[in-house]
């Protein structure tokens, strides 16, 4: 086994050496009652060239890939990709350090997340980033708990609709064993969040708002974040597509305490929903209640600037039970990815992308109206919107399935209310025949 | 006189992203528009961000030179106790930047992602049949994350026995993530000391263990390396009133093929799949924390979970008693790839072996340095040893002097001030794939220090010299918190 480098004779010499007869024998102090009953239940083993095989096998089950067009967003989206990035967070330095504990021979790990926090910081218009968290879901729970944190006595959350489904439900998983009361924010027709509601909640401690919502709608968050200051409650913002804030103002400038979402649209692959990052900022005032890692630049002994693990007494190996977060890790090599990303594109790159997206949905928005199709929420949206047909979409949808395009995602699993009509993404990988494509077919009656 | 590019021999300088570029210049490719430009109303639009604009080779240049300052497994010997820093094998990451698996949209339908359905279901199989136990979610992203999901179906578990508990038992000796796991679903952690011999006690557990006792979290083999030999008689106690048994798998390293959890009354479990199963720790991450439970606890976790039908397979989300769902898709899913692939390639004889390498290669290190430095138990141990700096005392040279003088030498040291049980605690976790010349130059080298500790310990005092930085300083790092550029 290429991975096992011990030859016989020197395990027997170490064996020796330990004063144990046999490999067995290392694990005396096992009880018997502790033992497995026989070997692992696992398949044969393969060798590189076999491995391979098997995969590409694998591979070919995947009857939508690469090849195809899949029109979908809904919190993952397809992005070009510089092939710049996979050679440089490739390298093994990055990839095969651990946690920089030892920051004399970490700097690599250290500089880059400290550049990363702070294009972040920048891009979201807040005052500090954290070196990231698991997801974009979980950054929303860490949030709400953060604001409850802040909160102090204050016991309920509320939460918009218009969040992506899936982020509301981790939310309710890691409240559910709280004595914490998670309100759900009713959207208005316009497809925006409702807040009229909010004076009606008592004990408010935070509310959270997603923009671009599930429904790729532009929440006015100024507006929302005077309503939400107004009841006393913090105001947190969330996001599944971060390139929109090369372009809509970002939601430090419209006001928001902590602001958190998934990274994956900055040069990571959908890989089936993981693993992107949890971007996460907030205001300078709330650094010391932030969960996870951070970064921050101090000198050596010769005076030199270099980077550290910073206020770590907020973290659970120090505080335990009254630690911010039981989170110890981040997301480490996809923040450098995200940080490769944003510093690849620059600020006019940003710009321009975030443009091109944007033009390129309301071009396909364009052409489904024209072809009789309905755009169901009429508030200025960012690379995705929802979708209402004048028959039955399946056919059709079917057909372009034939022609290697998946046409939308059907919102009646996540949306009841919403049944029939679709959430369609277009990002700068879908070339204007594929959009008149679509909606060529949307205009040809079924056959 | 402006300063330089070059260092000492290739360590290059280099300044932070924004001191360097030039407005208008480009690091990647932005395809020409074929649509009409589409008007924003002004009242939404921003600036854009104040980011620099770099050419391709900037940051080329940056993040290769980034890289260097960094020392990983590939550099060398990085025997970090508790975090198993085994070899990443480089086909893991071939297969897991397979376009077909690596480009899937989360949300897909079933018939359209057959193989990475196929994939998350032989690899639930595969943990179970390594845990002995049957239940088994991908999606926990780390071993924290799998701590937390764990709590949380202890938590349902007894909210369905309609029995209300408050409190957690948790040893001095394990690890330091799971009190604050227990803390977010509520349960106040209670401390127990380890006995003399670093083995948790039965008495101890059964003086504390009650009815208002969710239960406990050991882990085995514990912090100091050793196996909790009264693990079973430890889990009747807390199964006699009720409670539930959390084994923090993240030392699986050191016991694959050898110990069945489910036999040692585990009923909940979490896998470090970046530690025992070969994934890359990327710095801080990505890890996968997978989580294991008894047949009974399975309806508690997270949904969805990928299933077989005939020969076909899909996500199951009829689970109206799970605690719902901890990650907004299918967890790290490109970790998970990795994971499958060293699974696939070594099978269950070699993964045994691995173990005992690992606790070899531990215990060979651990007989050769007892004279040299203090040993904190002499117990058989398993995947790592722990010391201590007591020996070195007298010398008035401490835990964090040697550690940093074994930079100088060309390591990354051992895990220093932990386990907490341990005052100036040295852990060392070799691993398996550290050959026996490798071990023994590490030896060699440990030795060299403690001597150095006595000729002259300054040069232990003032190191590293030999790295990219010297000593930073930690205290203005936190006092004067900097955190953004």
């Amino acid at each position: 086994m290429r991975y096992l480098p011990h030859t016989d004779l020197e395990i027997g010499a170490m064996l020796d050496v330990v004063g144990r007869k046999s490999l067995d024998e290392l694990f005396c102090s096992v009880p018997e009652g502790c033992r497995c009953e026989g070997p692992m239940d696992l398949p044969e083993p393969l060798n590189e060239w076999s491995l391979t095989d098997h995969v590409a096998q694998l591979a070919e089950k995947m009857t939508v890939n690469h090849h195809d067009k899949v029109l979908i967003g809904a919190g993952s989206y397809h992005h070009n990709i510089p092939v710049t990035i996979a050679s440089l967070m490739g390298r093994s330095e990055f990839l095969t350090a651990y946690t920089p504990y030892q920051p004399e021979i970490a700097q690599g790990t250290l500089q880059g997340i400290y550049e990363y926090q702070t294009l972040t910081a920048r891009l979201l218009g807040m005052d500090v980033a954290n070196a990231s968290i698991y997801d974009g879901a979980s950054a929303l729970a860490e949030a709400l708990l953060m604001g409850l944190r802040i909160g102090k006595k204050k016991p309920k959350v509320a939460i918009s609709r218009a969040i992506h489904p899936h982020y509301r439900a981790v939310v309710k998983t890691y409240l559910d064993p709280s004595q914490y009361e998670l309100v759900e924010l009713p959207v208005d027709e316009d497809g925006r969040t409702d807040l009229s509601g909010l004076g009606d909640i008592d004990g408010l401690a935070a509310v959270a708002i997603q923009s671009p919502n599930f429904f790729g709608v532009i929440e006015d968050l100024s507006a929302l974040g005077q309503t939400i200051h107004g009841h006393g409650a913090l105001f947190i913002s969330c996001f599944t597509e971060p390139l929109a804030y090369g372009l809509v103002k970002n939601p430090g400038e419209c006001g928001a305490d902590i602001v958190c979402g998934e990274g994956q649209s900055f040069g990571l692959p959908r890989s089936f929903g993981g693993p992107g990052l949890g971007m996460f900022a907030c205001r300078d005032q709330f650094v010391r209640n932030m969960p996870g890692r951070l970064v921050g630049e101090t000198v050596d002994l010769d005076g030199k600037r270099g980077f550290v693990l910073t206020l770590s007494t907020r973290e659970q190996h120090i505080r335990r039970e009254k630690a911010t977060s039981n989170i110890c890790s981040n997301q480490g090599i996809c923040t450098l990815t995200a940080a490769m990303y944003m510093s690849s594109l620059g600020g006019s790159g940003l710009r321009q992308l975030a443009r091109l997206n944007y033009d390129k949905s309301e071009y396909f928005k364009a052409q489904l109206i024209k072809n009789g199709a309905k755009v169901v929420f009429d508030s200025p949206t960012f690379n995705e919107f929802v979708v209402e047909f004048k028959a039955d979409f399946r056919p059709i949808y079917t057909r372009l399935l034939e022609k290697r395009i998946v046409a939308g995602l059907e919102l009646g699993r996540y949306y009841p209310e919403l049944a029939g009509k679709y959430l369609f993404c277009v990002t700068e990988t879908v070339a204007r025949d594929v959009i008149d494509a679509v909606a060529g077919e949307v205009s040809t009656p079924p056959s | 006189m402006k300063k330089t590019p070059g260092r000492s021999g290739l360590i290059f300088d280099e300044p932070l992203l924004w001191e360097k570029g030039k407005k208008g210049r480009h690091g990647m490719s932005i395809p020409a528009s074929d649509v009409p430009a589409a008007a924003l109303p002004e009242a939404l639009q921003g600036a854009g961000p104040d980011f620099p604009d770099l050419s391709e080779i900037d940051v080329v240049r940056h993040y290769t030179r980034l890289s260097q300052w960094n020392y990983g497994v590939d550099s060398g010997m990085y025997p970090l106790g508790s975090c198993t820093m085994k070899y990443n094998p480089k086909i893991n990451e071939k297969v897991a930047a397979t376009p077909e698996l690596a480009a899937a949209h989360p949300m897909l339908g079933d018939e359209y992602v057959q193989g990475n359905l196929q994939i998350m279901f032989e690899l639930q199989e595969y943990l179970a049949a390594i845990t002995g136990l049957p239940g088994v979610s991908l999606q926990p992203a780390a071993g924290a994350h799998g701590e937390l999901t764990g709590m949380l179906v202890f938590a349902a578990c007894h909210r369905a026995r309609h029995s209300k508990r408050t409190k957690i038992l948790i040893p001095d000796t394990a690890h330091g993530t799971n009190p604050a796991s227990a803390a977010l679903c509520g349960y106040k952690p209670v401390p127990i000391k380890s006995g003399a011999n670093g083995i948790l006690r039965v008495e101890s557990v059964a003086e504390v263990m009650d009815e208002e006792t969710a239960g406990i979290m050991i882990t085995n083999p514990n912090t100091l390396g050793l196996f909790e030999t009264n693990i079973r008689q430890i889990a009747e106690i807390v199964h006699a009133k009720g409670g539930l048994v959390y084994g923090d798998g993240a030392n699986m390293n050191a016991v694959m093929g050898v110990i069945s959890a489910a036999r040692c009354g585990v009923d909940v479990m979490h896998l470090n799949l970046h530690k025992t199963f070969s994934t890359p720790h990327g710095g801080g991450g990505p890890g996968a924390g997978p989580l294991c439970v008894t047949g009974e606890l399975e309806k508690y976790l997270p949904i969805p979970r990928a299933v077989k039908d005939g020969d076909t397979y899909r996500l199951d989300f009829d689970c109206p008693d799970s605690v719902g769902r901890v990650h907004a898709f299918h967890g790290n899913f490109g970790v998970l790839l990795r994971a499958y692939s060293y699974i696939r390639t070594m099978g269950a004889e070699n993964l045994k072996k691995a173990s005992q390498l690992a606790v070899l290669n531990a215990a060979y290190i651990k007989e050769k340095l007892k004279g040299t430095l203090q040993l904190a138990y002499n117990r058989p141990c398993m995947h790592e040893c722990v010391f201590s700096d007591g020996l070195q005392q007298e010398d008035k040279i401490t835990t964090l002097d040697m550690a940093k003088r074994l930079i100088d030498h060309g390591y990354h040291p051992p895990t220093i001030y932990f386990p907490l049980v341990v005052h100036g605690a040295i852990m060392i976790e070799p691993t398996e794939t550290e050959c026996k010349e490798d071990i023994d130059q590490f030896i060699e080298t440990v030795k060299l220090v403690v001597q150095e500790a006595k000729d002259n310990p300054e040069l232990l005092r003032q190191a590293p010299v030999m790295a990219k930085m010297r000593r930073l300083d930690e205290t203005r790092a936190a006092r004067n918190p900097c955190l953004c550029g």
